[in-house]
């Protein structure tokens, strides 16, 4: 029994838990598409003194008034591009959550494919080794055992 | 020799870069106003919300721009270091009082000594926000051209005056008169 009352608690807490960390008391529009906007771009814009939250999840005083920059400028009818131009004119790339590609950032977002060229041409060149190995000593006792 | 020195060069070098990643801080954000024109403003002044402060009268020599706050902590660390400056009369230092309260900013000053030419108020924060300043205190360093030359996010010491901020007046200075 008391195993279904923690299950209920537990549900509850996850249901309702969600809520605590809103940060935002209030919305800050009626409209919920514009609210829906609002939050989105908080979410991936860093709060810079608080580095690993995003001002959406932060309530630290620049978070707050970034915030009520995102929202005046929501208000005023600037687009979403327009909004993280504005946030990178002051803060840098660093302030978006998922960073673009540039000059400096290229070799990173090249890597993966890199490395998979790299690994590509290393086994190309081992499985071509190992067959003229083979072919060399055909009858070897240990051909085909390594 | 090849199999285990190749692997072994790449594992070096892997580890001189995380070596060096070690000794950068995190918290520092290279700032993106570097060689563009300073961010314009109009603020009351601290002491008399009538009289403007403005980027514009400032153009036509270098000078300094101070981001503090009484409830910053590293502001005070720094305070007499930015009398002793102030004391050169090297360049003149506007204050930004960044997100503060007027008469805590007023007795601050008045007792800790003034080493402002004149202190603008931003009580909103939004002048700061277009400095894109994050973390009290910020000192910039900006030409007489009206370009940000440099930007230190710490409290200010006299070997980053020294280091830092005088080669760069000088500096400015030079090709500001080469030019006249």
């Amino acid at each position: 029994m008391s195993t279904f009352i923690r299950a209920g608690f537990l549900a509850a807490l996850l249901a309702f838990g969600g809520q605590a960390l809103a940060i935002d008391t209030e919305a800050a529009f009626d409209d919920p598409a514009l609210q829906k906007r609002y939050e989105d771009i908080n979410r991936e814009l860093r709060c810079l003194v608080c580095q690993n939250q995003t001002i959406a999840d932060s309530n630290a005083t620049l978070a707050q008034d970034l915030r009520r920059e995102v929202r005046d400028m929501i208000a005023a009818g600037k687009t979403d591009a327009e909004i993280r131009e504005f946030m990178i004119e002051r803060y840098g790339d660093f302030v978006l959550y998922r960073p673009r590609m540039t000059a400096q950032n290229f070799l990173l977002w090249a890597a993966p494919a890199l490395l998979l060229l790299i690994a590509a041409v290393v086994l190309v060149r081992v499985v071509r080794r190992r067959a003229q190995e083979s072919e060399i000593e055909p009858d070897g006792p240990e051909a085909g055992q390594s | 020799m090849l199999k285990y020195g190749v692997p072994l060069a790449l594992a070096v070098l892997l580890g001189v870069f995380l070596f060096i990643g070690l000794q950068r801080d995190p918290r520092y954000v290279p700032s993106p106003l570097i060689g563009k024109p300073a961010p314009e403003f109009t603020l009351p002044s601290l002491h008399d919300a009538s009289y403007p402060v403005a980027t514009k009268e400032l153009l036509g020599q270098p000078w300094v721009l101070n981001v503090w706050g009484t409830w910053c902590g590293g502001c005070r660390e720094e305070h007499d270091t930015l009398l002793a400056i102030a004391s050169q009369k090297t360049v003149p230092i506007i204050g930004l009082n960044w997100k503060d309260d007027n008469g805590a900013a007023q007795r601050w000053l008045a007792q800790l000594g003034n080493p402002y030419a004149v202190v603008a108020e931003d009580r909103e924060g939004r002048t700061a926000i277009d400095w894109g300043v994050y973390g009290a205190p910020e000192t910039f360093l900006i030409g007489p051209d009206g370009i940000v030359l440099y930007k230190h996010i710490a409290p200010m010491t006299m070997a980053v005056w020294n280091k830092e901020f005088l080669p760069r007046i000088e500096a400015a200075r030079a090709a500001a008169g080469s030019r006249s």
